[in-house]
């Protein structure tokens, strides 16, 4: 907050910028909540491992040659039959569940986080243009928000994914799944961030200082971006961090049901759908470990936006 | 439950739809409820789950044994099977052979269809018409039929333009359709399986059968309920048959074990000995007549789905035969079926065809079959996409999976599209206008006997389905088709069997098709239920009872 806000020239500013972050109130807030702490370490070290996957993981799940049908159903290491070769266990193709787990959390935060940046794009946009401009661009941008927000966002998603799958037809390649996804999800998430700054833009194109701008000749785009949007920048932030969590989870419901990445290239949400045939026959760790780092992860996501949406809000604190 | 049980007859005479009729029976039941259930303590429901769809009910549109399984306690053929697959008279009572291509029959009288109307050679000579021609699947039961025609109310003849022994087995899956109803309900041609909707008319059925169908939501739910006026004799004791597709194995599974469904198909292989455990539920299990085996489009000059540009590698039998070798079905066989798949060496099952016993499979070695992809000049491999049915066979994903894993051993990469059955039949097929490059089929010879694989699995066609039409791969060998000509209108048992081996014998020099397995039927049954299994795998209601 404090780079947006005019500051005079003391000597703090001077100070580092690690400096500076210790000593804000974020920081401070950060600080005094294990909770807070713990799931930020959780987030990050899901993160590195996601980022990191090709070089932790044990085997390479995407090398389909390396996979023997004889190494199938192995239990997870501890157990009888298991071995550290396949640490927790192996699927019914015989791939390691530990490495599927890891490239799958890899495609899980990228879809999420790929989706959820197309939604803060086009949010942003919309929204700006809603707010700035008002008047019947405002009235057609908000009525088709109003029309999103009366179904919820996974109904949203499945009929974009339905609708683009339709047109693709059977005969696209396998990596249109992946972007089909991130488009489904990054339509469905567009209008809480349109909302948001819309509210932002409408109250900062009545101040001086764009009037000010305006009247100097600057063009609205310019405006729009360089003028309002740092404004609003606080509520987006928190926006899009909940947002992630919700798109982890609905990436993870698309693919249960099917509609999402395939079992030979898996997300999460593709290995619980897997693992899911084989709940009632014993194999508990196919479908256990990808739910539980699934709930961990989304859940950690959500508790940083929590903690976040409280940390930026002057009136909590 | 009789004083509610309207025969067909009464219920034409009172112009009731069946969803007014049982609105009216749900009506009187509540009247009526305590003298009902004291006086029917024997009326039972019987629910079962598959794991896939019954779409249309256009008994032409899909020749799916689950489809033509369920359509069999509505529809009838001209012939029936007994329960040793022994074809017995069914609409038709008898028939002769007048000279060697026409063939007599003599129908049953006093049958009515479900909405009241007489059946009669009309519906016999409209039926077939239809079964030939547009999009019915089921011009393959009718080979060599040139034309049938009516000679009485109550007797047809069926004109051959060769002849062939083998007719009446090819007649019990050929379902009557009553014509009058069929002008009734804009249902004179068969709805195609490739269509995106289904017409009206392939929402509902009329048959002749022992059960009727009260309502139809495909995907969801089908009611079917006793037909009282059925002239044949049934075992059951139902007075409603429910219908639901459950999907997810875990799922079905748990309906069964909660006694929530009273019996599953399939149970998947990794669930078997939970359902045997559980104390209400058992697993019913026989090898099945089915193969499953895999196509390779080998006709077209391009492949739909493939980097390969300008020649179509499957033209090469030396990468067939690759891929054949890349295969370790021993290894599918113990670890994905878990005992329960048997190698196949031959598109038919040893059961139908003892000589296939004597034929083996070319062995898995991956050595061999990369030599083969660099003899015929893909030592890097190449790329292309397989299309798999996820709905239809046992672990039929699994299997397209586990193929796709071990092609990559011979630098094959396989991008698979497992998607549900009626989609994958509608592109697959001869309306979709065969449009898998690498895809899977499963086959139970309905006429038990071989010569329907040559016919309908490996003879040549062309490119709108006239010759083999479940020939996906498009593979063709004149002398196959010339050996299989010989061999329909051979009598003579011994020669005819010699026929078929040199004829089977030069498919499997072709790699016509890549056969996998045998799969095992496994039904998932409460205790209560007696049900006879026959190994065409049709779950015919009137068959079973329910304590």
């Amino acid at each position: 907050m404090s780079s947006t806000t005019p500051q005079p020239a003391l000597p703090e500013n001077t100070a580092s910028w690690w400096k500076r972050l210790a000593d804000s109130d974020i920081t401070y807030s950060f600080t005094r909540s294990k909770v807070v702490m713990g799931s930020a370490f959780i987030s990050a070290l899901l993160l590195l491992l996601a980022l990191f996957a090709p070089y932790v993981s044990p085997h390479d799940p995407t090398n389909l040659a390396s996979l023997d049908l004889m190494n199938s159903l192995n239990p997870p290491a501890w157990l009888q039959g298991g071995s550290w070769d396949y640490p927790l266990g192996t699927d019914n193709q015989g791939r390691d569940m530990l490495s599927a787990l890891l490239f799958g959390l890899r495609l899980s935060l990228s879809v999420s986080l790929a989706s959820v940046i197309l939604a803060m794009a086009l949010g942003i946009t919309l929204g700006l243009i809603s707010g700035y401009f008002g008047g019947w661009a405002d009235t057609i941008i908000m009525r088709i928000a109003d029309i999103q927000m009366t179904f919820p966002a996974i109904l949203t998603a499945l009929l974009v994914n339905g609708v683009v799958r339709a047109l693709l037809g059977l005969n696209h390649t396998g990596g249109a799944d992946y972007w089909v996804l991130v488009l489904s999800i990054g339509l469905s998430f567009w209008v809480q961030f349109a909302r948001t700054v819309r509210g932002s833009a409408m109250v900062e194109r009545s101040k001086d200082y764009v009037a000010a701008a305006r009247l100097i000749g600057v063009r609205p785009t310019r405006i729009m971006f360089t003028h309002v949007l740092p404004n609003v920048l606080g509520p987006v932030l928190v926006i899009a961090t909940i947002s992630l969590a919700l798109a982890i989870i609905t990436e993870a419901t698309l693919s249960f049901l099917g509609v999402g990445l395939p079992p030979s290239n898996p997300s999460l949400g593709t290995l619980v759908r897997v693992g899911n045939d084989f709940l009632l026959s014993g194999e508990w760790w196919i479908v256990f470990f990808p739910g539980l780092i699934l709930a961990i992860l989304a859940l950690s996501v959500n508790m940083l936006g929590d903690w976040l949406r409280d940390a930026l809000n002057p009136k909590l604190r | 439950m009789t004083s509610l049980n309207f025969s067909p007859a009464i219920r034409s005479a009172l112009r009731l739809s069946p969803f007014k009729l049982s609105s009216a029976m749900v009506l009187a039941a509540s009247l009526l409820a305590t003298p009902i259930l004291a006086h029917n303590a024997a009326a039972k429901t019987f629910r079962y789950a598959f794991q896939g769809d019954l779409n249309a009910l256009d008994p032409y549109t899909l020749d799916e044994t689950f489809t033509i399984g369920a359509l069999g306690n509505v529809f009838e053929g001209l012939t029936k099977r007994d329960k040793d697959l022994k074809i017995i008279p069914g609409l038709a009572t008898s028939w002769e052979v007048m000279e060697p291509t026409r063939w007599r029959f003599h129908l049953r009288k006093g049958v009515k269809f479900h909405d009241g109307e007489d059946f009669t050679a009309d519906d016999v000579v409209f039926s077939c018409e239809r079964a030939m021609t547009g999009g019915s699947q089921f011009k393959g039961n009718l080979p060599a039929v040139k034309q049938v025609v009516k000679v009485d109310d109550y007797t047809v003849d069926m004109i051959l333009s060769s002849p062939n022994p083998i007719l009446t087995s090819q007649l019990d899956t050929l379902f009557m359709m009553s014509k009058k109803w069929a002008q009734a309900n804009n249902a004179m041609e068969t709805q195609p399986a490739s269509a995106k909707e289904l017409n009206p008319g392939a929402l509902k059925a009329d048959g002749t059968g022992p059960f009727y169908i009260v309502s139809h939501e495909p995907g969801v739910k089908t009611v079917f309920k006793p037909n009282t006026g059925w002239w044949g004799k049934r075992t059951d004791n139902f007075d409603e048959v429910d219908f639901t597709t459950i999907k997810s194995d875990a799922t079905r599974v748990a309906a069964l074990l909660s006694g929530q469904v009273d019996m599953i198909e399939p149970v998947p292989v990794q669930a078997m000995q939970k359902v045997n455990d559980n104390p209400g539920t058992k697993v019913l299990s026989a090898p099945e007549l089915r193969t499953v085996f895999l196509t390779m489009d080998q006709k077209r000059d391009e492949l739909l789905f493939s980097d390969v540009k300008g020649k179509n590698p499957f033209k090469d039998v030396r990468v067939r035969k690759a891929f054949y070798q890349a295969i370790d079905i021993k290894a599918i066989d113990s670890k994905l079926m878990r005992g329960l798949g048997q190698p196949a060496a031959l598109l038919v099952t040893p059961v139908v065809f003892p000589e296939a016993k004597d034929f083996k499979r070319f062995p898995y070695d991956v050595a061999a079959a990369k030599k083969l992809m660099a003899d015929a000049g893909y030592p890097n491999g190449f790329s292309l996409t397989m299309h798999c049915p996820n709905d239809r066979y046992v672990n039929d994903e699994a299997i397209c999976q586990a193929v796709t894993t071990m092609l990559a051993r011979i630098n094959v990469k396989v991008t698979l599209k497992a998607i549900p059955k009626a989609q994958y039949f509608a592109l697959a097929g001869a309306s979709g206008g065969y449009g898998t490059s690498f895809g899977m089929l499963g086959w139970t010879p309905a006429s038990n006997d071989p010569l329907e694989i040559l016919t309908q699995l490996l003879g040549c066609r062309d490119d709108k389905g006239n010759g083999g039409l479940f020939n996906y791969g498009g593979y063709c060998n004149p002398k196959v088709d010339a050996l299989a000509k010989q061999a329909m209108v051979e009598t003579d048992v011994t020669k005819r069997n010699a026929l078929l081996v040199e004829a089977f014998k030069l498919t499997t020099a072709d790699v016509g098709a890549l056969p996998l397995h045998q799969q095992y039927l496994a039904w998932g049954i409460s205790k209560k239920i007696q049900i006879v299994q026959r190994p065409t795998d049709p779950i015919l209601f009137y068959e079973a009872h329910k304590d």
